[in-house]
């Protein structure tokens, strides 16, 4: 009888505690700045023509990753303030397919280019050095984007990038294409999975 | 300009008719409950000020009740399955709009504009435009339509019934112009932050002037003629314009966002969003997320003289 009548108002309160945590968990940013200072977002030049980030830029080649973290320690302090954001995320996912990055990169796993969702990072996997990679360009292929990407949309796919190997927390990662699925059309994929020709390849999991 | 109710179009005039026999059933069905239920009040026993109700006509039942609750559901029954009736009736004649010789287009919804494709048997005569569709008055539309993102729904209430756009799907509406004028159309099914602003518009023109602006859009874009003009088209593509737009004529290729081939003919800007004027483009150009905020437009801070420039050219794009 005396612990009657708490529960009604604990169990309320607890609910509300647990909506309102809910409350402005995450909000959209149209107008967010990528924030992160000029040096990083433009990283100079190549060793034929050295700027000021020479000293950052020129990594070994085919470096791994130790080898070039320890090159390039500055660029790893700067923060990416997309990343904790859902929406910027999605964007970054957005702009992989609007500027053709998965012409070569395909849906991460690789092809003409290098695979995106594994560990291996030739040039590094801090938000900056990715950063570095989209602007500046990279030998064998990767050609500069440099005047032809706005920095935010550099800094939302830096965002998904790294998402692609869980380098970006969970629940702000995109889910994976409707169109990456092994059904015909999206809505037939509930349906038992019977296939027609050949069974399709196991698609492997993204980040 | 956007009015249910001012049909210009034989699809859009069947739709009114059972519009208007719906609203008459409906009118007709509610003057009679409201009747019925103020007789019922008028009749109910009241007391006066001093003396108590006359509770006499309760002591017997309802004379004739299981009778007339019968003929009651008998009756709505019946006014039911006429309007089931009707509208089956209206979807028959919609699907019987005779389609010799009819333009193709196909409309690609995007969040938030539209993409229409001219199709052509011929194909150097397709071309590509955006938030503007021109139609010869008198002659079937087949509109093909497609999704880039999420379901939006094609609708112009002056002219046809709304149909939806579903990602992977393909659905089909037909529908023609029997006036000649400008019907506003919208999306119809929310899609993201900027659907209201999704809006565009049906020219319905006489058959000459159709083909002469099918013409025109057919034709890639004119050289500049001016050092600011050039300036512009040069300012355009070396930015990040290009990789978005497609300008007809020039290496600007891109296929994410509307086709400016011919953006000086059209009304508005950014599907109805803001007046295709010198000044708005500018302002569009500077800082679109005022504008439209979740736009996936960059805004780009172009000097004065620059974005003179960049306007200048994109204006002559006619």
């Amino acid at each position: 009888m005396s612990r009657r009548p708490l529960f009604l108002p604990v169990i309320t309160a607890a609910a509300l505690a647990l909506l309102l945590a809910g409350c402005e968990r995450e909000t959209r940013g149209w107008r967010v700045a990528p924030h992160v200072p000029a040096a990083a977002s433009r990283p100079a030049g190549s060793a034929l023509a050295p700027g000021p980030g020479a000293s950052t830029a020129s990594a070994p080649a085919a470096g791994l990753p130790s080898a070039a973290a320890s090159v390039v320690v500055p660029m790893q302090r700067i923060a990416n303030r997309y990343e904790g954001n859902a929406y910027a995320v999605s964007q970054g996912k957005r702009w992989y397919r609007w500027y053709n990055c998965n012409g070569c990169h395909s849906n991460g796993g690789g092809g003409m280019g290098p695979a995106l969702m594994d560990a291996q990072w030739l040039y590094g996997s801090a938000p900056a050095q990715v950063a570095a990679s989209i602007v500046q360009g990279r030998p064998n292929g990767m050609p500069s984007f440099a005047g032809r990407i706005p920095d935010e949309h550099v800094w939302q796919l830096v965002a998904y990038v790294r998402s692609m190997s869980g380098l970006v927390r969970a629940d702000v990662a995109p889910g994976r294409s409707d169109s990456l699925s092994p059904g015909w059309e999206p809505e037939t994929r509930r349906e038992p999975a019977t296939p027609r020709n050949a069974p399709p390849p196991t698609a492997p999991a993204s980040g | 300009m956007q009015d249910v109710l001012h049909s210009a179009g034989v699809q859009a005039g069947h739709i009114l008719d059972l519009w208007r026999l719906m609203l008459g059933v409906c009118a007709v069905v509610f003057a009679a409950v409201l009747l019925a239920f103020l007789w019922a009040v008028l009749r109910a026993p009241r007391a006066g000020r001093d003396t108590s109700p006359d509770l006499s006509a309760l002591q017997h039942n309802e004379p004739r009740l299981l009778r007339r609750v019968a003929w009651a559901t008998a009756l709505s029954t019946l006014l039911l399955f006429g309007l089931v009736g009707a509208s089956v009736w209206t979807d028959r004649a919609l699907a019987q709009l005779p389609l010799h010789g009819a333009l193709h287009v196909r409309v690609t919804a995007h969040q938030w504009w539209w993409d229409l494709q001219y199709d052509d048997a011929e194909p150097s005569r397709i071309f590509t435009t955006a938030n503007e569709l021109h139609v010869p008055v008198g002659r079937p539309v087949i509109l093909t339509l497609l999704s880039d993102d999420v379901i939006h729904s094609f609708w112009v209430p002056s002219l046809a019934g709304k149909k939806d756009l579903i990602p992977g799907r393909t659905a089909q509406l037909q529908f023609r112009a029997d006036r000649a004028g400008t019907y506003r159309g919208q999306c119809a099914e929310f899609c993201g932050a900027q659907h209201a602003r999704m809006a565009f518009r049906v020219i319905a023109e006489e058959p000459a002037a159709y083909e002469a602006w099918a013409a025109r859009q057919r034709q890639p874009a004119a050289p500049p003629a001016d050092a600011l003009r050039q300036r512009g088209q040069q300012l355009f593509l070396a930015g990040t314009c290009v990789m978005c737009h497609n300008v007809g004529g020039t290496d600007a290729t891109g296929r994410r966002a509307p086709d400016l081939t011919h953006l000086g003919s059209r009304q508005t800007l950014a599907a109805g969003t803001l007046p295709n004027a010198p000044e708005p483009l500018a302002a569009w150009i500077r800082d679109p997320q005022s504008h439209k905020p979740g736009t996936n437009m960059p805004g780009h801070d172009y000097s004065p003289e620059d974005m003179q420039a960049l306007v200048a050219w994109l204006r002559g794009l006619e």
